[in-house]
């Protein structure tokens, strides 16, 4: 496949994903996004205040999908009178690394109408690495509001946590080795749904080479 | 095959509008969207400048631009230094490279210069190490009003690309002008500017733009019309007989305003002189956008002091990697 992304996702395409092993494949994805839906649902009674918020660019597109999954399992009530909220979250103005590099484009922050004050927010990422990003996420969070509680959904957890961050709802747990890659593609940002493995991390592996 | 990372980044200093090519410029313009929705949160902030410290170092007067610039850096959480040249070490005849040494010595990370000469803020580049951003010099640029301006339009118009944009008035004056020539002509945008021949800078011929004298055939042509204001404090001769001629033949009242096509739209970038250049029943209209470019102003600002503070600059990664 061809490895160019999509102008819209700024992070730095690390490895190689022609020579990445798949470890999830559509239909894996598409189970382990249902089984999501009904935890959140199962966890919380319903999906009564809950919110989805997604973290760009990924997260976005899981949230919308688990948020569709989510309407087909709880019907419209009196309770629920519409689909559960669905907004994104950027947190890129909340990351402790951003002088580490050069400076990145914002993504849509897209809270719905009703607000976040005393809902469940789901925050939804593609992968869940370091943590960083969650704790950037939370901090973003606490200046949109105050949720009644606020959980953790990813498709991927790959290990290597550097902050006391614990997800609640995860499609996979996919261990790796800190040089390893995960490239999450998806239908309609990368025209196909797969988990893939990458091997180490070509280009920041051969930046490091240069500079050693 | 490997795909290098996608780093988009501006020049180091903003001193230009001509600094800006397309790409860079609709990175300030999309990052000022995303950074206007801050004005509808409860909480007005981010914590993304925290311990950078901008320094407002303005050696004339200015109202909306220096606070403009303050809000912006106070919102992004910078620590805010306005050093203004009445009651500073200026008036006893301290030289802009010792004051700007004195301001380095102090560890600013930005520096938002307004003098009086045009070329300043360039001087200023080479002695210090932080960014410096233009915020008016002289008679020459004012590159984050231009920004301002155009993102304005986009906003009410929805695009730039082949927007007929006319600027009528004092050019000769205007750094606002001379820098919303060259941003709107990157962006795409067809600009004419208006004026009588005494108030056009000599070698208008080469800008990017075309020159017309006569308002009223202009107007039923154009999507945005810019007024600017008759800088009085700059002249020192006569540029035109008398002001109400000049109102009479340049000035926008509303029945030149109902010539204009019906979606087109009125700018200004303060401060007015109603009933000069322009009415006070224009400036006061649903296409005026007058105030909606000061509360765009805050955004554009961030999003420049955020794009040359918010990361490491290419070269100091270098180094440390």
């Amino acid at each position: 496949m061809s490895a160019a992304r999509p102008q819209a996702d700024n992070r730095p395409v690390t490895g190689d994903p022609s020579v990445a092993r798949p470890v999830l494949d559509a239909a894996d994805l598409g189970r382990a996004l249902t089984r999501i839906a009904h935890e959140i649902v199962e966890r919380n009674h319903g999906a009564a205040g809950v919110v989805l918020l997604g973290i760009p660019t990924r997260g976005v597109s899981l949230a919308r999908r688990l948020g569709e999954r989510i309407a087909g399992i709880e019907p419209v009530t009196v309770d629920v009178p519409t689909s559960v909220p669905i907004g994104s979250l950027d947190v890129t103005m909340y990351r402790d690394d951003l002088r580490l590099r050069g400076v990145r484009p914002l993504e849509p922050t897209e809270i719905p109408s009703g607000g976040v004050d005393g809902k469940v927010v789901v925050l939804v990422d593609d992968v869940l690495f370091s943590g960083r990003t969650i704790r950037a996420a939370l901090d973003a969070l606490s200046d949109l509001g105050r949720p009644r509680a606020v959980q953790l959904a990813v498709l991927v957890d790959r290990g290597h946590r550097e902050l006391p961050i614990r997800p609640d709802y995860v499609g996979k747990n996919i261990p790796t080795s800190l040089t390893e890659t995960v490239h999450v593609l998806l239908e309609d940002i990368d025209g196909r749904d797969a988990v893939l493995l990458g091997p180490a991390d070509l280009a920041r592996a051969a930046a490091e080479e240069t500079t050693r | 095959m490997t795909t290098t990372p996608i780093v988009r980044t501006l020049p180091r200093h903003l001193l230009s509008a001509a600094d800006l090519n397309r790409d860079e410029a609709l990175l300030v313009l999309d990052t000022a969207e995303e950074l206007a929705r801050l004005a509808d949160r409860p909480i007005k902030k981010l914590p993304t400048l925290r311990g950078r410290t901008v320094v407002n170092l303005f050696f004339e007067d200015s109202t909306r631009t220096r606070t403009s610039f303050e809000v912006a850096a106070k919102r992004l959480s910078a620590d805010v230094i306005n050093f203004s040249a009445k009651g500073s070490s200026v008036s006893k005849g301290e030289s802009l490279k010792d004051t700007a040494l004195t301001l380095e010595a102090m560890g600013a990370d930005a520096v938002v210069c307004r003098h009086g000469a045009s070329g300043a803020p360039h001087r200023l580049a080479n002695w210090i190490r932080g960014s410096v951003i233009n915020a008016g010099d002289g008679t020459h640029e004012h590159p984050t009003q231009a920004l301002l301006d155009t993102f304005t339009m986009r906003n009410r118009l929805g695009r730039i690309e082949e927007l007929r944009v006319v600027i009528v008035g004092d050019v000769l004056h205007s750094r606002v002008a001379r820098s919303n020539v060259l941003l709107l002509s990157t962006l795409g945008a067809e600009v004419t500017l208006v004026a009588p021949p005494t108030l056009l800078p000599v070698g208008v011929d080469t800008w990017p733009c075309s020159v017309s004298y006569e308002l009223d055939a202009v107007l039923p042509k154009s999507d945005v019309v810019m007024m600017l204001r008759v800088q009085r404090e700059r002249m020192y001769g006569g540029f035109f007989p008398t002001t109400r001629e000049y109102s009479r033949r340049y000035g926008l009242d509303a029945r030149r305003m109902a010539t204009l096509p019906d979606d087109a739209i009125v700018m200004h970038p303060g401060p007015m002189n109603r009933g000069v250049e322009i009415a006070a029943e224009v400036a006061d209209s649903v296409r005026s956008t007058i105030v909606e470019q000061v509360a765009n102003g805050v955004s554009v600002r961030m999003a420049v002091l955020y794009l040359l503070l918010g990361g490491a600059f290419i070269e100091t990664v270098e180094v440390a990697a």
